[in-house]
């Protein structure tokens, strides 16, 4: 089970403002698939500007990211450079 | 600066890397010394029409109509283009990426449609056959305004009844979502903790409200293009940008053609720092020619790119920080707003991100409102978002350490983040050279030097988060053994050094037998832009994997020709070494090369990657300044930076990296500003009174270099290029501020508002 | 519109064009002549990337117009080199890393040697003073006045 940490704005809309959620999953997605059953429609937003940081570690393109059981998961915004 | 010495102890050291390091002449230099290089206005082309903009006066406008009859009669005028021939596209239509754009707003600034939105928004665009003849044309197209009330700043935009940019955009990000429209576009929230009840025990609060000004990037190459497109609707565009296949991407969108019937060859670029990670002028050229069946030029004039293209959000923050007596910080607040300019998009929620980033604070929170206003839609420009929150908070840094009357740079040191430390947006950091910055600064000569009067000293640290993404190579070995290595990424500060650096290092040989290039949208498979500190990093990453592909090609190729398993064969010094036998020769690439027909065709590797592991940037600037208390003029006396690059492929051009974002952010902190009039016109549009620094007005720049490598890169490297102009708007503030006695909080600290401030005392 | 026809000396080498009235000796050598070392950055006078010498005379070409050139002596960043064979400052540009993206060099090369034409050994604050009509927005400065000033000392023979 990660431990993944969604956006306050997100939170606010999809799940009455919880940001921490322990979620089973081997990839992204699959942490992505099992968040929306509990609230519909997240999936299609957490698929809107957000990266993933998986341990500290960010991606932009994050869909087929592995995870490991005691990961750490935070939705972010994407990250833009200059 | 020290690195002479890094140098030899990389050589005798463990690391022993042969070119990594060192600091040989770029691959490019020749060219660039000897005005043979090309960038985006040295092209033509036989035939070729020369385009122009018409670009609103107004900075909020109705468009009621526009009559290009009279332009179109002018002889020599070819063809004009309006909004009307652009597609319609979806609003919801968004990419997300290295630039998250709504391709709708971004149709709408390359040219305006029902509205414009500020002062040099394009209306229409004109080709002729001469510069001259497209100039008259411009003021035989008629358009006709209802003028509206601009708003100019973000509070007057934030204003209830303040004039609406966009009927319908509802504020996100707060719940309910509101049912009237708003110039406030998004509100973005990052927290950890309870920062109330940590605000609570604290023995210190200092809080205070900062404001900076809009800024440009100041590139001192306009925006240029040349596009041509044949009645097959295939485009060829030579442009000068920041990636040749984000102009790609984008005009295929913003035009709904098909990728594939778009070529665009990279000039080299005269300078972009984020400004030039977007198109302008690429869809009105491939219209104009498509209209007018012949290629076109579009060259921007200054006035065109101060008013219409860049710049980076003005704004307002208010910074807090509460610590105990001796000196750890417990609980920090930011709350911002940023103009995003005429679309919604200011960089405020990585502002947020950032600005406390260098710290370790369990009870943090930063709230961060995007609001538009009739300025040009901002753009990216070095770390964007991050200077403007971090003048804030090292701002508040320096007044808490003045009046806990601790060391400024002890005062970071108690409190920097290190491998472990959850920053701001909740992401705990790999190993980061924070710490290490702060602790070398500390050792500066400049740093322990006696100040005089009316002289003061200021520090302040600096985030950046650095990108990896897509980047592809080719490494191709050519029948003498000479190599090419061909990357998607523009060149924009010596990169094609530090291409051909890894290169070398990989294959063992000579850096001048290694010829690193540019290549166009159609001769290497698809790389992200050159942003985000990301080119060394990622695209350096993608080269080290294509020279190591090119080496087991050519061990096996060495393996076949000796007749031996392929695990027999090693890769010394640039030659295929037999391991167990020296009955073989060690082949070099020149005899392999010469084989490669014999052993099964042309030599060559390739990577296409999506990089990860960047590792993040930190940062120490030092400033001292002089201030004239009769004119309020400030002299910046000295200057180091100090930074955390994880290795140094080519410690000059790393310095240069550092020297360059250094004096950026020093013209923030006391020069640059837009000057609107009250109608919302731009004042300053050339850089006469945009006043970038000059070189009489800086001194020395000392670059100390240090070295926590990244373990994401497999030399080490970490991104360079946007962290330098963090650290320099708040070192800069802090150092007037001592010298003055006074707390200064509102950029560009220009001699005015500096005397304005010592006559109040 | 008619054109004048113009008569000058650029880079040694007698050079002829025809240019109208509107055109600043920038345009002449960009559009007409294909010599496209000098940028333009602002055609203001203000950033420098067009610097050229006329007379020995260092300005901004933007600010000069095509027809004032007649019968003078035009030297641009086309012309420094001798041959393949590069100017000090040219090799001290490249040695000491003073360029980024390298639009600003051509005019800041063709700058500096008439730095050290008027003044062989000029201490950084002169240097600076001089140079402080070229903008550079890439490298903040430092390399450059080191690359001028390491070319002066070579020049002088140090």
């Amino acid at each position: 089970m990660a431990d993944v940490v969604i956006p306050i704005e997100v939170a606010r809309s999809f799940c009455e403002g919880r940001t921490d959620h322990t979620v089973d999953g081997d990839n992204i997605r699959d942490l992505v698939k099992e968040l929306s059953k509990l609230y519909p429609g997240i999936d299609v937003r957490l698929n809107q500007g957000l990266a993933v940081a998986i341990d500290g570690e960010i991606f932009q393109d994050w869909l087929l990211e592995e995870v490991a059981p005691s990961s750490q998961v935070n939705f972010i915004p994407a990250i833009e450079g200059g | 600066m020290g690195n002479e010495k890094d140098y030899l102890e990389l050589i005798d050291g463990e690391k022993k890397f042969r070119h990594i390091g060192t600091r040989p002449i770029r691959p490019d230099g020749v060219d660039k010394v000897t005005g043979r290089a090309n960038f985006g206005a040295d092209f033509t082309m036989n035939g070729m029409l020369h385009g122009r903009v018409v670009r609103s006066p107004h900075a909020h406008a109705k468009i009621k109509s526009i009559n290009s009859t009279k332009a179109l009669k002018l002889k020599g005028v070819k063809a004009v283009v309006t909004g009307k021939d652009f597609p319609t596209l979806d609003p919801s239509d968004k990419a997300v990426g290295e630039v998250t754009v709504s391709f709708f707003d971004m149709s709408r600034n390359v040219i305006a449609r029902d509205k414009v939105l500020y002062d040099g928004h394009a209306v229409a665009a004109v080709a002729a056959t001469s510069p001259q003849i497209a100039e008259k044309a411009l003021a035989l197209i008629e358009v006709e305004y209802e003028v509206l009330k601009p708003v100019m700043t973000v509070s007057e935009a934030m204003k209830k009844n303040a004039p609406i940019l966009h009927k319908g955009m509802k504020t996100s990000g707060v719940e309910p979502t509101p049912s009237r429209s708003s110039n406030v576009a998004s509100r973005a929230e990052f927290k950890l903790g309870d920062v109330n009840k940590a605000f609570k025990e604290a023995d210190i609060i200092v809080e205070r409200d900062y404001t900076t000004q809009t800024v440009h990037q100041g590139y001192i190459e306009p925006h240029a293009c040349v596009a041509d497109i044949n009645a097959d609707d295939m485009a060829t565009i030579w442009s000068s940008s920041q990636g040749q296949f984000m102009v790609r991407a984008l005009v295929a969108k913003l035009l709904a053609m098909n990728t594939s019937k778009i070529k665009v060859i990279p000039s080299e670029i005269g300078g972009g720092f984020g400004g030039k990670t977007i198109v302008y002028l690429e869809p009105l050229a491939v219209l104009l020619a498509k209209k007018a069946g012949r290629p076109v030029k579009m060259v921007m004039t200054r006035d065109e790119v101060m008013r219409a293209t860049g710049p980076t959000s003005g704004g307002h923050a208010r910074a807090k920080i509460g610590a105990k007596n001796d000196g750890t910080i417990v609980a920090g607040e930011l709350e911002m707003e940023y103009e995003a300019g005429a679309f919604p998009g200011s960089p405020v929620g990585l502002g947020c991100m950032t600005g406390f980033a260098p710290y370790n604070l369990k009870d943090v929170s930063c709230v961060g409102w995007d609001v538009v206003v009739n300025r040009p839609k901002a753009a990216a420009y070095r770390a964007p978002g991050a200077p403007v929150a971090a003048f804030a908070v090292e701002s508040a840094m320096d007044e808490l350490a003045e009046q806990l009357k601790i060391d400024p740079l002890k005062l970071r040191i108690k409190n920097a983040a290190v491998e472990g430390t959850q920053a701001p947006y909740g992401v705990k950091f790999p190993r980061i050279g924070c710490l290490e910055t702060l602790t070398e600064a500390q050792t500066t000569d400049h740093y322990n030097s006696p100040l005089g009067p009316n002289q003061g000293r200021g520090v302040a640290s600096g985030f950046w988060f650095n990108i990896g993404g897509q980047s592809s190579a080719s490494v191709m070995v050519n029948p003498d053994g000479t190599v090419i290595v061909a990357t998607g990424s523009p060149d924009i500060g010596g990169s094609r050094a530090s291409m051909a650096l890894m290169a070398a290092e990989v294959l063992g040989i000579e850096l001048k037998n290694i010829k690193p290039l540019v290549a166009d949208t159609e001769s290497v498979p698809y790389s992200d832009l050159t942003g985000g500190s990301r080119v060394t990093f990622a695209t350096g990453k993608a080269v080290v994997e294509a020279a190591e592909d090119a080496v087991n090609d050519m061990k096996r190729r060495a393996a076949k020709i000796w007749d031996v398993d392929f695990d027999q064969v090693e890769w010394k010094d640039g030659s295929a070494c037999c391991i167990e036998t020296d009955v073989h020769k060690p082949m070099t690439i020149a005899d392999i090369a010469a084989m490669a027909g014999k052993t099964g065709g042309a030599i060559s590797g390739k990577a296409n990657i999506n990089a990860k592991g960047a590792g993040a940037a930190f940062a120490t600037h030092i400033c001292d300044v002089e201030v004239d208390p009769e004119t309020g003029h400030v002299t910046v006396l000295k200057y180091t930076a100090v930074q955390d690059v994880g290795t140094a492929i080519h410690p000059s051009y790393v310095e240069g990296q550092m020297q360059g974002g250094a004096v950026q952010g020093i013209g923030w902190a006391l020069n640059e500003e837009y000057v609107y009039g009250k109608e919302g016109q731009l004042q300053n549009t050339g850089f006469l009174d945009y006043r970038v620094p000059v070189a009489s007005d800086m001194p020395m720049i000392d670059a100390i270099i240090v070295e926590v490598p990244n373990p994401g890169h497999p030399y080490g490297v970490r991104g360079v290029g946007e962290v330098p102009i963090v650290p320099p708007l708040a070192a800069v503030a802090n150092a007037v501020s001592h010298a003055i006695g006074i707390r200064m909080t509102d950029l560009p600290m220009s001699p005015p508002k500096i005397l304005a401030a010592i006559d109040a005392e | 519109m008619a054109k004048y026809h113009v008569k000058t000396t650029i880079n040694g080498d007698p050079a002829e064009f025809l240019c109208g009235t509107e055109q600043t000796v920038l345009d002449c050598l960009r559009d007409e002549l294909g010599l496209t070392g000098s940028k333009e950055g602002c055609s203001s006078g203000d950033c420098g990337a067009c610097s050229i010498t006329l007379d020995g005379r260092l300005v901004c070409a933007c600010l000069v117009l095509g027809v004032e050139t007649e019968g003078k002596d035009i030297e641009t960043i086309e012309g420094i080199a001798d041959g393949d064979d590069l100017h000090p400052i040219q090799k001290h540009f490249l040695q000491e890393a003073a360029l980024q993206c390298g639009i600003c060099t051509p005019g800041f090369i063709v700058a500096a040697k008439a730095l050290l034409a008027e003044n062989p050994n000029p201490t950084e604050t002169e240097t600076r003073y001089w140079l402080a009509g070229n903008l550079c927005r890439c490298t903040g400065y430092d390399k450059i006045v080191t690359a001028v000033m390491n070319a002066a000392a070579e020049m002088r023979g140090e």
